[in-house]
């Protein structure tokens, strides 16, 4: 067998070793979830609406009105934005922490100018007002 | 295959577990509310009102499942389902017990990244289930969902750093084995006094990620009716709730894994059905105290809930990650 073949096969075997039981909980997981949401369907009663109003969106008795997916406040958005910045900048601290035991006094320095350059950005993006929810869109 | 036979079946008793833990969290939960507000809750239903979940199970399975004009079909159906696969698969990478029998998937040498993806995941649910509803009360659930949701996983991921750090490793048996009795000072080797602020911050997060109280403006009654959840009605509704308490339970677990030494305790080694006992007194008691929770504290405000997450956990828990690196480099006993 080509190696190529052989760390492959072991690669699966690996990954099959560790992560079955996630697979086959994610299965069954699955499988009752989607059962429960037909389960309604099939033993709830099925009633022709008698009122138009029956099947509007509710909207506390009012009549809906205009559509339900409205344009919303752009700093919902910067929220979004900010949080793919820094979780991508938490994420680089789990090898970190993983190997720090080995890496000691460098793996701390390397790691404060990290914080270092991180916490600069995190303050300019307060300076600039972009955490202040009620400023946020002035 | 007997492997796959048992897996399944540990699946299986994963689940029912979980099930029937969520059916009687949300027994316990209104009765214990209902005792600190001198009322009595569900008493009618069988002895001290037992019967209750089975009940309101029954309901709503014959309950009419409406499905409103304006909805998009397919994602509408989808949601409750996104939500609950994460919280009931969340629970896998937990170790309820030492050896081979208590644990399903806690030796996977990742299990803290595995939780990060699982709960980012769980997210998806909740947003598509308030933007395919076509409501507005749904929409602006759904909305708020998902900005509190992201923000909090940053306060939790910088709290689980921190854990990961002392353990020195992301698999949750270690994570258990480093708190054991053994390695430090008995009971204070648990990461609740060796990182208190870490502990603490995980708690906060833990309730805003589970849209509990005082972090649950998703559904604020008062302001959005039923938040993302307004347009649903039958066991699309209950799949909702079934994955919040099943998620409470899940984060429990993890807060008991992460800081209350998991399943350790006295005597496990001699007998190792003790540790699943002292495991689930933890998790029952991380539960009892978010309903505590839930029946003390008001509810905060958006912008101050934002500025929680963003303005005080970030920075402190940023500087909570320099100050333990540091210790573990100097050698304070506990850290070293």
């Amino acid at each position: 067998m080509p190696w190529k073949t052989v760390c492959v096969l072991k690669l699966i075997h690996t990954v099959m070793d560790l992560y079955l039981p996630i697979f086959v909980i994610l299965a069954i997981a699955s499988g009752l979830a989607g059962l429960i949401v037909v389960i309604s369907i099939v033993f709830g009663p099925r009633k022709r609406a008698q009122v138009k109003a029956k099947l509007q969106p509710y909207e506390s008795g009012m009549n809906a009105i205009g559509q339900g997916q409205r344009r919303f406040p752009v700093r919902f958005y910067l929220i979004a934005v900010l949080f793919i910045l820094f979780d991508v900048e938490v994420i680089f601290f789990y090898p970190w922490a993983v190997a720090f035991r080995q890496l000691g006094l460098y793996g701390l320095i390397q790691m404060l100018v990290f914080v270092g350059i991180l916490f600069a950005g995190y303050i300019w993006v307060w300076k600039k007002g972009a955490l202040d929810w009620e400023t946020m869109d002035k | 295959m007997p492997v796959i036979l048992e897996l399944i079946l540990k699946s299986l008793v994963l689940i029912f577990v979980l099930l029937t833990g969520f059916a009687y969290m949300s027994l316990v939960e209104r009765k214990v509310l209902a005792r600190l507000q001198a009322r009595y809750g569900p008493n009618r239903a069988g002895p001290f009102g037992l019967l209750q979940p089975l009940a309101d199970g029954l309901k709503l399975i014959v309950k009419e499942s409406i499905t409103p004009k304006s909805v998009d079909v397919p994602i509408y159906f989808l949601a409750p389902v996104l939500v609950v696969i994460p919280a009931l698969i969340l629970f896998a990478v937990i170790p309820v017990g030492p050896g081979d029998l208590f644990q399903l998937a806690s030796k996977v040498n990742v299990g803290v990244l595995y939780v990060l993806g699982v709960m980012g995941v769980a997210v998806y649910g909740i947003v598509l289930a308030g933007w395919s509803s076509n409501n507005k009360y749904a929409s602006l659930g759904g909305l708020r969902a998902s900005a509190q949701l992201i923000s909090y996983e940053l306060g939790m991921g910088l709290a689980m750093v921190t854990v990961v750090l002392m353990a020195g490793s992301m698999s949750m048996a270690d994570i258990v084995a480093a708190q054991l009795p053994t390695q430090f000072g008995g009971v204070l080797g648990w990461f609740i006094f060796r990182q208190p602020v870490a502990a603490v911050v995980f708690a906060i997060t833990a309730l805003a990620e589970t849209m509990r109280s005082p972090f649950d403006l998703v559904e604020a009654e008062q302001e959005l009716t039923a938040g993302y959840m307004t347009e649903y009605s039958g066991m699309k509704f209950a799949l909702f709730f079934m994955g919040e308490y099943v998620k409470m339970i899940a984060v429990s677990g993890l807060f008991a894994t992460f800081f209350l030494g998991g399943w350790s305790g006295p005597f496990v080694s001699e007998v190792p059905l003790l540790g699943l006992v002292y495991f689930t007194i933890k998790v029952i008691a991380c539960l009892l105290l978010m309903i505590l929770v839930r029946a003390t504290l008001p509810r905060v405000r958006y912008d101050k809930l934002m500025a929680i997450g963003w303005k005080t956990l970030m920075p402190v828990m940023l500087a909570n990650v320099v100050i333990t690196a540091v210790l573990i480099v100097i050698g304070v006993p506990g850290y070293k």
